[in-house]
């Protein structure tokens, strides 16, 4: 079924099908496009190593958005699958994990490089949780926003193995005084002027226990363009948290003031986390965790349907409550019925959903709506900021049953 | 035992081993080959002050898939060259701000 999010030409039915593609070559890609369903949205289908056919946003340097289908076919996303996203284009390409390390210093006891072999000693945590960058869905805004025009799938949800952070920093020692913990990993800027990329967490945020330092991705050592050989997990919140290539952590005394923390990645201090459309916050904030939101993934915009019942499916997920309910509208938001809930891979993960739907002859738009634990949900109508962060307008699906 | 049954053995002998050796010793080594980039910038005015000021650090479909129409011309342009400079620490001289502001504002 085709995507109402990604309207492909030409790679349909690979894309379609994620069959086996390893031999085909680059070039053969190409030439195919998808169309993300905005102003100015048509995308190369680009074919990367480690990676199926992705949506292409930027080459250099690299960022993949995951075809929508793909949530259709999996609750957990495929490594191959998995949206990319760097910020800056010295990515490391020859990595040895058997000459890797990560640095823990700064306000600890003793200060400690850990190898991957040192890691893989240590208790493991495993747990499954959506990532998402903080930009997903950026195409959508109204008015439009500078920054990466994502459609919806710079999101996966997978499985990661490793250790806690807190365990990692147990080894180190933190010291009394320490507010934040600084990472960094070894992607890096091209010029020395442009600031290197650099993450913090707050101290009890840090030592939660859940935080956490994940060498494997669904059974699999991580992809080299997911961070291989080791990342940064913090659920629940957006990735621009979940750094890559790990392989320094700064414990400090102080509100770390870098340009990734003070200046880029902030949303508007208010309740709602937006503005009036086109205006300035007075005061901004970190970003931080996931809004809620939910997808209708087996029925796409402007599908035919035959007239009667059809099982509607989909997910939803948010920052770290967990999904209490998913409403479903088949006349616009009028009326709400609830769906069914399907497995539960825990609170930080995609959780599946599905309702039967009659549809008498006629157009129908279709709405869904999810509410987390925490009592919070998906506004009927947009929020804006002006980075385009936090989209989770509930989303609506046009269809014509005959 | 055909032939090709043995040779599927085979196989699954040779990454039963490989797995082993995986937990053992962890992730092999990666050399990973990035594609060609194959985005370009469109012909225009000043092109030139584009290519020498933009590409060192981004490929040009940066610029293609932002927002197009009246909205945003000289003043989103503007802003944009202006966030490279001040926040990403572009080394642009001023002769050149105007001419690539403008080469963005009419070509895209």
């Amino acid at each position: 079924m085709m995507n109402r999010r990604t309207i492909l030409r030409g790679g349909a039915a690979l894309l379609a099908g994620g069959s086996a593609v390893g031999g085909t070559s680059f070039a053969s890609f190409a030439a195919q496009t998808a169309t993300l369903p905005f102003d100015n949205g048509e995308r190369p289908i680009v074919k990367y190593p480690q990676k199926r056919p992705m949506i292409g946003l930027t080459s250099r340097p690299p960022q993949l958005e995951t075809p929508f289908a793909v949530f259709d076919e999996n609750l957990i996303t495929p490594n191959d699958a998995f949206f990319v996203r760097y910020h800056l284009a010295d990515v490391p390409l020859d990595i040895d994990p058997d000459k890797f390390s990560v640095e823990i210093k700064g306000k600890v006891d003793k200060p400690v490089k850990l190898s991957i072999a040192d890691i893989r000693k240590m208790p493991t945590v495993e747990l499954v949780a959506v990532n998402q960058c903080s930009g997903n869905s950026r195409g959508f805004f109204m008015p439009r926003v500078a920054g990466g025009q994502l459609g919806n799938g710079a999101m996966g949800n997978a499985r990661w193995k490793g250790v806690s952070l807190k365990a990692v920093l147990d080894r180190a020692g933190v010291q009394a005084g320490a507010k934040q913990v600084v990472f960094g990993g070894m992607d890096g800027p091209v010029s020395d002027k442009t600031p290197d990329f650099a993450k913090a967490l707050d101290i009890d945020h840090a030592r939660d226990g859940e935080v956490m330092l994940a060498y494997s991705m669904n059974g699999e050592d991580l992809p080299l363009l997911n961070g291989f050989p080791l990342r940064l997990v913090v659920p629940g919140y957006y990735g621009t948290y979940w750094v890559k290539h790990l392989n320094e952590i700064n414990v400090v005394d102080n509100i770390f003031e870098g340009f990734w923390m003070k200046t880029a990645y902030r949303i508007p201090d208010n309740d709602c986390n937006c503005v009036e459309p086109g205006t300035a916050p007075k005061a901004t904030i970190p970003i931080n965790r996931f809004t809620v939101r939910s997808f209708i993934t087996n029925v796409t915009d402007g599908t035919r349907l035959k007239a009667g019942v059809t099982n509607l499916k989909g997910i939803a997920f948010d920052g770290g409550n967990g999904i209490k309910d998913v409403a479903v509208s088949a006349d616009g938001g009028k009326t709400w019925e609830t769906a069914r809930l399907g497995k539960d891979l825990g609170k930080y993960s995609f959780r599946e959903w599905s309702f039967p739907v009659k549809l008498s002859a006629g157009t129908h738009e279709l709405k869904v709506r999810a509410t987390s634990n925490d009592g919070k949900t998906q506004p009927m109508e947009a929020l804006w900021n002006p980075a385009g962060y936090l989209r989770n307008v509930v989303e609506t699906v046009r269809v014509t049953a005959a | 035992m055909k032939q090709s049954t043995l040779i599927a053995l085979t196989s699954i002998v040779a990454m039963a081993i490989t797995g082993t050796g995986l937990v053992a010793v962890g992730a092999k080594p990666i050399s990973y080959k990035l594609p060609d980039e194959t985005a370009a910038f469109k012909p225009g005015p000043n092109l030139e002050a584009v290519q020498n000021n933009c590409t060192a650090c981004h490929s040009a479909d940066y610029i293609k898939t932002q927002p197009e129409g009246p909205k945003y011309k000289k003043d989103f342009w503007q802003a944009e060259v202006t966030k490279m400079i001040k926040l990403y620490g572009a080394p642009i001289d001023d002769a050149d701000v105007s001419k690539i502001v403008d080469y963005l504002a009419a070509t895209y």
